[in-house]
């Protein structure tokens, strides 16, 4: 069996994307695959992720409906609108949730570790977080990623 | 060609189709024929990379009016 190992590191929707859409599609070709989310990864093993956002700003590659100064971006409101706008816009291209994508990454066995030094850095608790993820350090990660065919750093 | 069960991914869009062709297979027994309509053009690459790494066998695959039909094997 193929392994494949992820570090997760973004907490933004853009960026909670391919870790969750890599990890379902290669858990559904019978891979094994973990998940090692650290620093803002660790949203994605929020309980809830619907506050997962996006942001215009710093992002110059996004595409926007009308060509949109910095200085607007970073008005009040404008971070919620470009989530709400990039949500839809997936909704209507047939692009799954991440909380559908996670929930077919956990039926099919992708096993999700959190960073035990980036929890204790935010002053997260554990009870913040789904069940049946371990809290683990780097070491566990390479046990389990010397022996992977494939590991990627998002 | 003999199918034993159809899947319909139209507007479905990356990972989904592939995703759901594992789950229809899931329960098929061996030799059965899916049938999967996608309108992701992505998926004619994907479902040939799926049978690559699973061993079930694309049997067929064609486009329909912008629609891809897939028929697979399961293994």
């Amino acid at each position: 069996m193929k392994k494949m190992g992820i570090i997760a590191t973004k907490g933004t929707l853009d960026m909670a994307y391919p870790p969750l859409i890599l990890a379902s599609t290669a858990a559904a070709l019978g891979w094994e695959v973990m998940v090692f989310c650290t620093f803002y990864g660790l949203d994605l093993l929020r309980k809830d992720l619907s506050g997962i956002s996006i942001s215009p700003l710093a992002n110059p590659a996004m595409p926007m409906p009308v060509p949109m100064p910095v200085l607007v971006a970073a008005l009040p409101g404008m971070q919620a609108m470009a989530t709400m706008m990039m949500k839809q816009k997936m909704k209507s291209k047939g692009v799954a949730s991440l909380q559908e994508l996670r929930d077919l990454c956990l039926e099919a066995d992708v096993k999700f570790v959190a960073c035990q030094m980036t929890v204790e850095l935010f002053e997260y608790e554990h009870s913040e977080f789904i069940s049946g993820i371990d809290f683990v350090g780097a070491a566990s990660f390479m046990d389990f990623a010397g022996e992977a065919d494939v590991c990627l750093f998002i | 060609m003999n199918v034993d069960k159809e899947l319909d991914a139209r507007g479905l869009n990356c990972p989904l189709p592939i995703l759901r062709t594992k789950k229809s297979l899931a329960d098929m027994t061996s030799g059965q024929i899916l049938k999967v309509t996608s309108t992701d053009a992505g998926s004619v690459k994907d479902m040939q990379a799926f049978a690559n790494q699973t061993g079930n066998v694309l049997v067929s695959q064609a486009e329909v009016n912008g629609e891809y039909v897939f028929m697979m094997q399961k293994k």
